[in-house]
């Protein structure tokens, strides 16, 4: 077992009374089980500003999905609250939108009509007209243009990646939740698809969850990294900022020396001061 | 014609390079052939060993009572008088009936408990249970519930094609993937929406086995109800009639018809179950 530092680090300043948008307030996710209780996340604070781009890395089994799904609202705390908008979750919401690990698109659906099933279903409103019109826009920001009418099980690992992207970004969610979404795909279509992502969350600025295993990755994403302790009972170790500017070039940043203090460091985190143990 | 169809064969066989194909061909072709004259020359020989009552394959031809069954298949003369296809077509009126029945409860149902698991915990064993009880035991129970010999026919059909639909359909609802019932809570999708695009696609693999399964039960079923429900026109009954006359051969008639009945629905729905399903 390994001691665990109690004190949890809050990412902004404690004292600050104004709330958030998205605050995760002492949470602390326990599972039942025959030999008592098995704590997967305790003490986890967090708080993120509308808008703003957080990664979440940690080694497997240390609960990011966890926190993920408890904001994304498919499962509670046992402890704490998590609050969007001063608000607390209790359910999933197109509000917070999920890009599931697995795609999660309907392979009997087109690419199409994947996309206007949550469009159909978040503006019930709109004439038939405009949501084809919003699908068609959102299909065309992630390059599926041609591919509208095939199937989920006739295109690439990449393209089913966007259309899950163009699906979440077309409903405008206020939270975009991605889980590990580029962890299946080749290195260059995963720098492509970063590099859209990227410009989308320009352009639309919505708030961004995601998990990633990729040091680079978050780096050249995020605002904030959140690094993870080893579970059971993991929380956030600590929260790092990291200070590019937007919008950022991939290879201007990485030329400067800042860029491998930041990458070292989490290194360092991830592979000596939390090492994984070996199994 | 057998010239016609040699110099098909001619032409097909031409090609050097679809030689193997046309080597396997032959032998899923030649091969049944060869098999199913072996049963019936083996047949043949045996009942004129005189070791046996039954009468040879070729007593379908020799006989003349069969003979005339065989040649004159639509022949009506009124009451249980009827041709071969006249009471096969009434069988299967009663399977079409009675299916038709089972696969909307089966379904139905089978959503229902399958998506529910309190309802799934309280039934599933007594489906179980029910699902083993032969088609030839609830003809008595249907008879006396149900008076009649029509009505109670197609309760058998039902009540024996009923089960695999619904275990099938109950299954397949249970086993939708996680992430598409949690695409469905993320955009809270209404209850209509859920069935049509995420369940019941979900489901139709599944449900479409239990109907595969159903199918040749249901026909099964039939014959075996017939034989007991004396005074109807089907060809289940016919048997039994044939039986009693000692029309021995007529039987044998009938038992081919029954069989390619029952391959061509089979055939029948396995045809839908491609047009339909997206291919893997």
């Amino acid at each position: 077992m390994q001691v665990i530092p109690t004190t949890a680090q809050p990412s902004s300043p404690a004292s600050t009374k104004q709330e958030a948008f998205l605050t995760v307030d002492n949470v602390a996710k326990i599972y039942p089980t025959k030999t008592g209780d098995y704590t997967v996340l305790q003490n986890v604070n967090l708080s993120i500003q509308q808008g703003e781009f957080i990664c979440l890395i940690g080694h497997s089994g240390c609960g990011k999905t966890t926190l993920l799904n408890m904001v994304s609202g498919f499962s509670q705390p046992s402890v704490g609250q998590v609050r969007v908008n001063g608000k607390p979750v209790v359910k999933p919401g197109p509000d917070r939108m999920v890009v599931f690990q697995g795609y999660a698109l309907l392979p009997w659906l087109t690419v199409f009509e994947n996309v206007y099933l949550a469009v159909k279903k978040v503006y019930p409103e709109k004439s038939k007209a405009e949501k084809t019109r919003i699908v068609n826009e959102h299909l065309a920001m992630v390059g599926l243009t041609e591919a509208a009418d095939k199937k989920p099980p006739q295109i690439s690992g990449g393209m089913k990646q966007r259309v899950a992207i163009a699906r979440a970004l077309s409903i405008r969610p206020e939270v975009l939740i991605l889980d590990e979404p580029f962890g299946a795909l080749d290195a260059i279509t995963k720098e492509e698809l970063q590099e859209e992502l990227l410009k989308i969350w320009n352009d639309h600025r919505c708030t961004v969850l995601m998990i990633t295993h990729d040091i680079d990755e978050a780096l050249f994403l995020a605002d904030r990294l959140v690094m993870m302790t080893n579970g059971p009972a993991a929380t956030i170790g600590e929260i790092m900022e990291i200070p590019f500017k937007r919008p950022r070039n991939r290879t201007r940043i990485m030329e400067t020396p800042e860029y491998y203090k930041l990458r070292n460091y989490a290194l360092d985190f991830l592979y000596n001061r939390f090492a994984h143990d070996v199994d | 014609m057998v010239t016609q169809t040699e110099k098909q064969t001619r032409t097909v066989k031409l090609p050097r390079t679809s030689k193997p194909f046309w080597n396997s061909r032959t032998q899923d072709i030649l091969l049944p052939i060869l098999g199913t004259l072996g049963f019936l020359i083996v047949w043949q020989l045996f009942s004129a060993s005189g070791l046996t009552r039954l009468p040879g394959p070729l007593s379908l031809w020799t006989d003349t009572r069969t003979r005339q069954l065989l040649m004159y298949p639509f022949y009506d003369l009124g009451g249980l008088d009827k041709g071969l296809f006249w009471q096969t077509l009434a069988s299967l009126g009663r399977v079409a009936q009675g299916y038709s029945m089972a696969a909307v409860v089966g379904i139905s149902v089978g959503i229902l408990v399958g998506s529910n698991h309190l309802l799934n915990k309280a039934f599933d064993p007594l489906f179980q249970f029910l699902r083993m009880v032969a088609p030839l035991a609830w003809v008595p129970i249907a008879l006396v519930a149900l008076q009649q010999n029509q009505p109670a026919a197609i309760f058998v059909i039902f009540i024996t094609a009923v089960w695999p639909i619904l275990i099938n359909t109950a299954e397949g609802v249970r086993q939708i993937p996680t992430d598409f019932q949690n695409v469905a809570k993320v955009l809270q999708l209404s209850r209509k929406d859920y069935y049509i695009n995420i369940l019941f696609p979900a489901a139709l693999p599944y449900i479409f086995t239990g109907l595969r399964i159903a199918i040749g039960l249901a026909w099964l079923a039939i014959i075996a109800a017939e034989i007991v429900m004396s005074g109807i026109v089907g060809i289940g009954f016919f048997i039994w009639d044939a039986y009693q006359q000692n029309y021995i051969s007529e039987i044998i008639l009938a038992v081919i018809y029954i069989g390619a009945v029952g391959l061509l629905l089979d055939r029948g729905i396995a045809y839908i179950q491609r047009l339909i399903l997206p291919k893997a």
